[in-house]
Formats: C-alpha cells, structure tokens, sequence
C-alpha cells in the first residue's frame, strides 16, 4: 500500500484500508468497500441535497499538528494515525480525501441512525398492511436494522393529504412521504418537468404540485421507483398484489430500439408491473411510462391459444400438427417466387435465424419486416420503435427493412404473389394491407398473438408467444446485444415463433434438430460474423456491445455530462 | 458389538404358559368386565355428544374473519396470511375501498378472500401474522362438504363463522 | 330313497347352514368387534341397529358393492377359486355335528355318519389349499409368505388335533359325534365326569388324559382357523395382510367368512367332543339311548343348549385373540412338533393303559 497512485487515496473504512479515486463520495467508496450505509434522499443519477441526514458516518483525518509540535508518524503501511471528529458527517455528499477513516458503525453512528429513524417515524403512518411499498421500501428494512422498536411519540401525528392524485398514473400519499426529495429532484434534474415541491414547514412539510399542474410527463413513473417509501404508488400497480408474492424476471423492453433494460414482475403467469432496471450503457435507471404500461394486452381477451384452420368462411381449432400439415401442403404446391414472407423486427436474432432458414428452404421470392418510425422524444425512446431492426439488417441480411412492403403489396395486387407467411405481424393494422388485398391470395398464414383483422384473413392462424414468454437476443439502437428473457408462460396452446418456424420447415420437408432457443443462438455464433466467439451466457443481463452504429441516447448523453461536471455521481 | 440379553429364567410351570395365559386373561376381562358394568368410560358419543362446551380458548377451529364494533371488515388484503401459510390455503384479491364509502380512509380491502378448507391445517400461523387482528381461529372443527366447492370458505361465510369481535386494538380511528 | 329324508335334509342344511352358522358368523363378527372394544376401554361399533347388531349387515353390504378388483399380475382362475376353496369347506364340517338330540323325531344332525371326526378332520384339512392358492396365485410376495407360514402350520398342527381326539375315541370306542355326546349325557361330559358312569375312580383317572387332550385340541384349533395368538400367516406388523393382501370386496370377505366359520365349527367340536354336545349335566332331560323318543320341548332346549356352549366358547376364541401376543414362528413351530406332538402320542398310550389296566392287571398278577 506505500506504492500511492496519484489518483488514488487511501481511505480505512470500518479499520480496513482502500484506495479509492480522489474526490468520491464517502458513500460510494463503502457501497465499493461492501458496506452499505443507510440512506433514502441520496440517489447516484441525482444530486445530492443531504435532507434525510440518515446517511451520517464518523469520519476522521491525520491531526493536524499544533505549530511547533512533531508530526505523527506514519505507520509500516505509511498510514498516519486518525484522529475522530466528534460530529458524524453525511456520507452522500461528502467526498474521501488522503488518509481519511470512515466508522460506519460504532456507537455515534448507530445513535445518530436511531435517532434520525425515531423522528422519520414520528409522523409515519402505521398502515405497512394496505401499503404497496411494503415489502421493498427502506423505511422498513432501516426501521428493523437501525430502529429502536417502540415509539416514544405520545402526541397527534399531523394529518397530511392522503390518496391525492398528483398525475394521471400516480397517487400520493404525504403521509407517508419522508420528504426525502428524490421525486422533485428527477422531475427537475431528469425529466425536465419540474411540477413537484415542497410546501410548509417542520413537520408540516407536505409534498404538493405545482397548482394547476400535473405529473404527467411520460417518465412519472420512474418517482415511483425511486420513492424509498410508499409516498408515490402507481395506478397501474396500486393494490393489485404485494411485491413478496412475484417472481422478478431480467429481460428488455421491446417497444422500442433502445431495449430499455427491465425487470418483469409476475406471479402465477401474470404479469403484474415492470419497472425499469439499471443499466448505465442503456437506460441509465430509467424508462418511459408508456413502454412500462404496455404490457396487459399479453392477458387480453384477444389472445390466440390455439392453432386455427380457415374451413369456408370460418376458422375451426385444430391441433399443431393438422395446422403446420395444412399450411406445409399448400406452400409446397407453389412456386417459391410466389410466395413472401413477412418477418417482424421484433423478433429476436435466433427467430430471425431460423426465418433466414425457411425463407431459403421455401426459395420465397420476397422477404420484409414492417419497419415503425415515430418521433424520438430526446430521452429514452428512439425513432425506431422496433426492437431488432439491427438484427434484422444482421441476421435476416436486409439492407433496408420495410423498403419491400409495397412492392409485396402491388406483387398481390397483380397477382404474382400467391401465398404470404406473416410471422409476428399484424398486415392490416401496421404495414398497411387491406383486407380486400389479403382476400386475393391464396394462402395467408399468420403468427400474431392477438385475433385481429389479418388473422381473420388467415387461411392458417398459428398463435405464436408474446415477448415476455419467450427468450432470445436483440440488438439495440446503439448496436448493443441483450437477451431476451421468458417471464411467464405462455396462454394455451401458444409456442414460440422459432418452433413455428422450425415444425414448419420440417413439415414441408426441411431438415434441422433444434430443439432449444441456445441452439439456435450457436448456429447463430457459428453462421454470422459479428456474432463469432460470443456464447449464450457471456451475454449477461446487461447484454454486450456488438456492432458499432453510430446512435446515442439523449439521456445518456445528459447524463454523462452532469458525471463530468460533478454534479451526479452516476 | 453384539450385545447379549439375558432371558429371564422361567420356572417350569411358567413354561406351560398357562398361569400366564390366565393372569392375562384376568386383566382383559377385567376391563371387559368394568366397561360393561359402566365403571369405565372413556369413549365421547360424538354427534349426541359434543365437547363444544369445554373447549379450551385456545382450541384452534375454523380460520375466520372478524369485523370490529362499528361492522367494518378488519381485514385490509395485506396478504400477510395468503403469504404465510405453510399448504396455500388462503387466496386474497384486493380492491381499493371506493371514496364514497364511510371507511373510505382505510382504501384497501380483500375483493375476495378464499380459504380452502380442505388444504387448511388449522395451524393458525394467519392468525399469528395478522397485523390487523382481522383473521381468528374459532371453534368450529365440524367443516364439511358435499364437493370440493362447497369445502372452499368464500368472504361471505368467513364473516358469518367470524362475527365480531369488539375491544381489539382500533388502529383506524380519528387519531390514526 | 324315501322322499321325507331328502326333504328333512334339505331343511336342515338350508336351517343349520345357512340361517344358523353363516348369520353367527356374521354375530361373532360383530361380537370379536364388542369385545375387544370393551377389552381395550373402547365402545366398538354401536350405530348401525340396536347395540349396532346390524353392523355385520352393514358390512356385508360394503362388501357387495365395494369394486371387485383382480390385480394384473395374479393367476386368475386360482386366484378366483383360492377364496371360495377356503369357505366351503369350513361349511360342510358343518354336515356331520349333532346340535341337538331329536326333533319332532328327526335326529339333529344333517349326516349321522358313523366316521364323523374323521371327516371333519378330512374336510378341514382341504381349506389350506385355499390359503395356499391364494398365497401363490396372488404372485405378490407377502401372500406367498402368507401363504407358506400357513401351510406349514396347518400340516403342523393338524397331526397333534388328529391325535388329540385319538383318546376319547379310544374311551367311548365309537366315532359317531351322536352316540358320543349321547354317552355323555347319559355319563358325565368328557371334561365334567360327575354323574352316570363317570362319577368312579376310573372316570376321574381318565379326566386327566381328557384334559390333556382338550389343551392340545383347543390349541390346535386355535392355529388352524388362523387366529391369534396363532395368526402368523396374516399377521399384518410383517406381511400386510398375508395370504388375503391381494384381494378385495366380496372375495376379500369369504376369507374373513372362512375364518369365523371355521372357528364356529372347530367351537362346535370341541364342544360335542369334550363338553357334552348339546346335553345338559347331570343328565337332566337325557334321552335314554340315541333312538329314543325325545319331547319336542326337550328336543329344543337340546338345541339352545349346544348353542349356548358354542356361543360360549366363540367369546372364549375371542377373549384369548385379544389378551395373548402373537407367537414368534420357530416358537409357534417348536410348540407343534416338540411339544404337542409328543405329548399327545403319550397321552394316547397313557389312556391306553387305564383303559386296559383290568387286563394288564390280570395278566400280570392275576
């Protein structure tokens, strides 16, 4: 340890000695030390106010000599002794200098946190049983490790607003709010939209909007996530099931190319929330209401269960090996430049293999994804609002997606187009095909999970599964590889897109023996360059950069920017 | 090691058996004999006799819910008991309390709440964990069914078992 | 053949057989239940009908509707007819023992045969092959244990119960049950020689021959119906059930039927054999001789009389199965063989030489 790097310093926290780059925060470098110091305002995306004062530590420096007296003299390690100042310091917003020592326990510290949890409590509400935090919050989990247990408060407690709706997804309660400020600060610092703030003082502080004014801005959701308490609930969750019963799954969000990383929330094959989950090449801790909410449709009355034969004007269920058999006789009575095939760009690499397999086994003349272009709304969210256009361009080897949908469309209007496969997309209702056009084919077979207009067209519907009840790897806007995790599963009959795709390559008379989506992703590290060398597991939950493209995330980029000024500590 | 027993050694007329056949007999008609004459009597004539009314109070029946003195269901689906109990007995749906109500306050309240009594082991454990006092072990042992339906404990039922129970802790007051 | 012999036998078989022996078995049943309840501090069945007497119909009809199930593996046809082998014979034993004197001047007796223990000894020995059919067909491994303990057993003991009765023919020289129990009642019951010829010096020397023989048949018959402390090739702590593992429903019930009939049958000869038949001590209302004309109000209470005695004797069954602990194979097999076996051979040349001392006497000093 005499060996000093100039960046570094060496720091003792709870007698252990670290080195640490100059100018961290005290917090940090314990969380690095593996000791967690109890905080609720401190967050590492936002600044730091230092309001809730649960983070103080004992913190000491070298004594400075008095003018004329001898230097202490560094030890055999060239550590000089500490000398304790006798007031704890917060650890948040403090950063570690040379030689500093940090006690995280100790009878001062453990005072200091019971003390600050005694006066947090004083106005806290005893309602742990109807609350949605329960079970996940910090005052909990503090009040049982740092708490003393028994309330010495005999007066009223102030009566606050409670049950207040704040914006169109979000409910308050500043009962239970601790006034940690962490929702103010992000819906300043992050979401540009700074309508929360405090208003009155002491213990009548109460967290209000703005009047006039709602929380409203598509990122309101993420307060929920970060209130240490359960200040702020979400409609969406509020009351539906308690967070001890679910089972939390790591997989991305597929409503967009960023591929916001995600924890999917589900018990008993139901989804229940999603929250987003931290990954600073991507989401940073992040993500837009409108992808968090776009999951109940996975449970909607729409969803197709079983596989579905057209017989005259109606379609009657018939079992998968009757359905693929149907579908099997009539493409392989054509020629393959009659037939096309529409794959989805939200579909992930592996599908997209194997697709590349049936289109090459079919000889299918034409090959397109349904390409979603929207407005980018300088967060999170990107133009592409399809999950995998880069795997597409990669795997399925199209130079432009979407660019040959109207020529599949005049193909079918004229008639050389005869039979079309739609894997994973809806013709009607996103690429633009009227159902009069579909009528004049002579085949349709289609893989969407919900009933809608082409399925009705369909000669042969085969329900294929939802994002959250399939695995496999995407690659993002920024050319970022993730996977693709199963969260539930799926309703009936459903299987996954590639086990379509395979029975149906079987079934007209390919070959393959795939029986696991891993498979696949070999076949996949073996057959494309940039996938070379890469295996299943090196992708991680937090996926590995693959391709370079060029595209950033605003937010990121914002966030980069405050790191490098010091405001955050990221 | 071999541990020897050492056999008692009988005397010849206890190698006949007999003398011990007879004390045998002996103290099996005895209590043939004292149970015929009804000096013995051990065995509860169960659905003439019951023993309802010497129950201890801490005889653990029937899980029911509970509603205080003012008629307010105590439970507020924390899901504490759903959670806890060890052969899943317990099913809870919650609903929030809608802001008409009187007890609009406590916004939470189970939708449905189902106890499956033929998983049910009586074990109490959601009595122990409830932190409302809204779930009770009563004295109801005789739960029967024609079907399995029938066997499952809906809302309805559980409050009809339950009734009130009043002098409680009342955590939902003005002052709360 | 005279029509009115037919027709009196038929009326005896159907009366004996089927509304008398086969509803005891059903009583002794539900009296096995009683008692031991009793014996254990219980109460026992007691719903179904006064005192619960309607259980045994209660089950009988379980036993009816319950599913008749064959398992896969087992050998059908003798698995079919292990059960019905065990019953029948336990009922035609039936045939030969006097349960009362005369009635309206017909003997009460379904066969007046002049070898009577001898073919209760024949017939009975046929039920062990329906244990063994059941043991083997069964091709499960606890009925075949079953089934060769009992094998065994039976073989076993049936030499000592043969040569235990071997005496009292040599002492009334006659082996018609009838003329038997008519002995007696004339001069004193085997085991209670107090009246008629049987109150001498002779009468009481050759008791004590008798009783030997009476502990040596009783026990015998205590190991050939199976039951405790005899019941090792059923005993439940290691086979299960024995021989019967495999069966169920109505099939299940001949092998329990065929163990209670049995012990009423073995109860009945023990009870013409050894304790008077169905006379009275001291010959009170005896008939003179086996043809003599009997009042029919003597011929009933003749008839109550033996079954009261085997009544009697049924709870006797019953108070040992649940008093004494089951015996350990080698000891049950030692007890066979080393034992009884002996004894009994000395016990028939002990009787031999009271009953021949006159001679001997004669022909030594005489």
């Amino acid at each position: 340890m005499s060996e000093v790097k100039t960046d570094l310093v060496d720091v003792e926290i709870d007698g252990v000695w670290y080195q640490f780059p100059k100018g961290m925060r005290m917090i940090e470098a314990c969380r690095q030390a593996g000791v967690e110091v109890p905080h609720y305002c401190y967050h590492p995306k936002l600044t730091s106010p230092g309001n809730c004062r649960m983070c103080l530590v004992e913190m000491g420096m070298p004594p400075r000599p008095a003018p004329g007296a001898e230097a202490p003299a560094p030890d055999e390690n060239g550590h000089l002794p500490i000398a304790w100042m006798p007031r704890p310091v917060i650890a948040c917003a403090n950063t570690i200098g040379p030689n500093m020592g940090i006690r995280t326990t100790g009878p001062l510290t453990e005072e200091c946190r019971k003390g600050v949890m005694e006066l947090l409590l004083a106005n806290h509400p005893l309602d742990c049983p109807i609350c949605d935090q329960a079970g996940e919050c910090s005052l909990q989990e503090f009040s049982v490790e740092h708490g003393k247990g028994e309330s010495r408060f005999r007066e009223r407690k102030v009566k606050k607003p409670k049950n207040v709706a704040v914006g169109p997804r979000i409910r308050l309660d500043d009962e239970r709010c601790i006034m940690c400020s962490r929702c103010i600060r992000f819906t300043d610092e992050i979401a540009d939209d700074p309508v929360l703030g405090f208003t009155d003082r002491g213990s009548h502080t109460v967290l209000t909007v703005y009047p006039g004014r709602e929380l409203a801005n598509n990122y309101s959701l993420n307060t929920v996530d970060i209130c240490p308490v359960g200040a702020l609930t979400s409609n969406d969750f509020r009351f539906q099931m308690r967070v001890w019963f679910m089972r939390e799954t790591n997989t991305i969000d597929t409503n967009c190319a960023t591929g916001c990383n995600i924890t999917v929330f589900a018990r008993e094959n139901k989804i229940y929330r999603i929250t987003p989950r931290q990954n600073n090449e991507v989401n940073s801790d992040w993500m837009p209401d409108s992808h968090r909410l776009n999951f109940h449709w996975i449970e909607s009355d729409a969803r197709l269960t079983d596989p579905l034969v057209k017989d005259g004007d109606h379609h009657r269920l018939a079992s998968w090996s009757e359905a693929i058999a149907t579908a099997a006789d009539k493409l392989s009575a054509l020629d393959g430049s009659e037939i096309a095939v529409i794959a989805s760009a939200r579909m992930t690499n592996e599908e997209l293999l194997i697709v590349n397999r049936l289109v090459k086994h079919l000889k299918a003349g034409h090959v397109d994804t349904v390409a979603r272009v929207g407005e980018p709304d300088g967060y999170l969210i990107s133009a592409d609002r399809n999950p995998n256009t880069n795997g597409v361009k990669l795997v399925l080897g199209l130079e432009d997606p979407g660019s040959q949908i109207e020529a599949i469309k005049a193909g079918i209007e004229q008639g050389r187009i005869k039979a079309v496969i739609t894997l994973q997309e809806d013709l009607v209702d996103d690429a633009g095909f009227t159902p009069e056009l579909l009528g004049k084919l002579d085949f349709l077979l289609s893989t969407y999970p919900l009933a809608n207009a082409t399925a009705d067209a369909s000669d042969v519907v085969l329900p294929g599964a939802a994002w959250a009840e399939k695995s496999g790897t995407m690659i993002n806007a920024t050319g970022r590889l993730q996977r693709l995790n199963k969260a539930v599963d799926a309703p009936g009959q459903t299987l996954e897109p590639w086990e379509i795709v395979r029975d149906l390559i079987q079934a007209t008379g390919g070959g393959n023996g795939i029986y696991a989506v891993t498979d696949l992703f070999k076949q996949l590290a073996a057959e494309v360059s940039e996938f070379s060398g890469l295996t299943w597991g090196q992708i991680g939950d937090l996926g590995v950069p693959l391709i370079e493209t060029g595209v950033t995330i605003p937010l990121l980029e914002r966030e980069k920017q405050r790191i490098a000024s010091g405001l955050i500590v990221g | 090691m071999a541990i020897i027993v050492q056999r008692p050694k009988l005397k010849w007329w206890e190698h006949l058996y007999l003398p011990g056949i007879i004390t045998g007999m002996r103290v099996t008609l005895g209590h043939f004999f004292s149970i015929l004459s009804g000096r013995t009597k051990v065995t509860m004539q169960y659905p003439e006799e019951k023993w309802d009314s010497h129950l201890p109070e801490h005889y653990r029946g029937a899980p029911a819910l509970v509603t205080d003195e003012h008629g307010r269901e105590r439970c507020v689906a924390c899901q504490l008991c759903e959670f806890i109990c060890p052969p899943r007995a317990i099913t809870i749906k919650p609903e929030e309390i809608p802001s008409d109500d009187k007890w609009a306050k406590v916004e939470k309240r189970p939708r449905a709440f189902d106890i499956d009594m033929i998983r049910c082991i009586y074990c109490g454990l959601c009595e122990e964990v409830c932190p409302e006092q809204a779930i009770y072990l009563r004295k109801d042992y005789a739960i029967t069914g024609l079907s399995r339906a029938e066997m499952v404990h809906d809302k309805t039922k559980l409050y009809e078992i339950g009734g009130v129970r009043e002098g409680l802790v009342n955590k939902w007051n003005e002052l709360k | 053949m005279d029509w009115h012999i037919i027709i009196a036998a038929v009326i005896k078989i159907v009366v004996f057989v089927f509304l008398v022996t086969l509803p005891m078995v059903a009583m002794s049943v539900w009296a096995e239940r009683r008692v031991s309840a009793a014996i254990q501090d219980r109460v026992g069945p007691n719903r179904v009908g006064p005192f619960g007497l309607l259980q045994a119909v209660a089950d009988g009809i379980k036993f009816l509707l319950k599913e008749d199930f064959t398992p896969a593996h087992v050998n059908k046809f003798y698995f079919w007819l292990a059960p019905a082998l065990t019953m029948v014979p336990a009922l035609l034993t039936c045939a030969v023992i006097p349960f009362g004197s005369r009635l309206f001047d017909e003997k009460m007796v379904i066969a007046d045969l002049d070898v009577g223990p001898l073919f209760v000894f024949a017939i009975a020995s046929l039920s062990v092959y329906g244990i063994v059919l059941a043991g083997w067909s069964s091709n499960s491994k606890y009925s075949f244990l079953g089934g060769v303990r009992s094998t065994s057993q039976m073989i076993s003991y049936e030499i000592s119960l043969g040569l235990s009765i071997v005496p009292l023919i040599m002492i009334y020289g006659e082996l018609n049950l009838g003329r038997i129990v008519q002995e007696q009642a004339l001069n004193g019951w085997a085991l209670l020689p107090l009246w008629g010829e049987g109150l001498s010096l002779k009468g009481f020397i050759l008791a004590v021959p008798i009783f030997i023989s009476f502990i040596i048949f009783m026990t015998s018959m205590f190991a050939e119906t199976n039951r405790l402390p005899f019941d090792l090739p059923e005993c439940e702590t290691e086979l299960v059930a024995g021989y019967h593992t495999e069966y169920s429903s109505m099939k299940f019930a001949l092998f329990f039927l065929g163990e209670y009939a049995a012990m009423i049958i073995g109860s009945g000869l023990a009870v013409t054999l050894f304790l008077g038949g169905w006379s009275l001590p001291f010959g009170w209302l005896a008939p003179e001789s086996v043809d003599a004309a009997v009042p029919w109000w003597h011929g009933l209470i003749h008839i109550g009389v033996y079954f009261t005695k085997v009544i009697a004797l049924i709870i006797f069954f019953i108070v040992i199965r649940w008093t004494l602990p089951r015996f350990r194979y080698d000891q049950l097999m030692r007890l066979g063989w080393v034992f009884f076996f002996e004894i009994a051979l000395f016990n028939v040349a002990l009787t031999a030489v009271i009953l021949a001392w006159p001679q001997l006497w004669k022909m030594m000093f005489g």
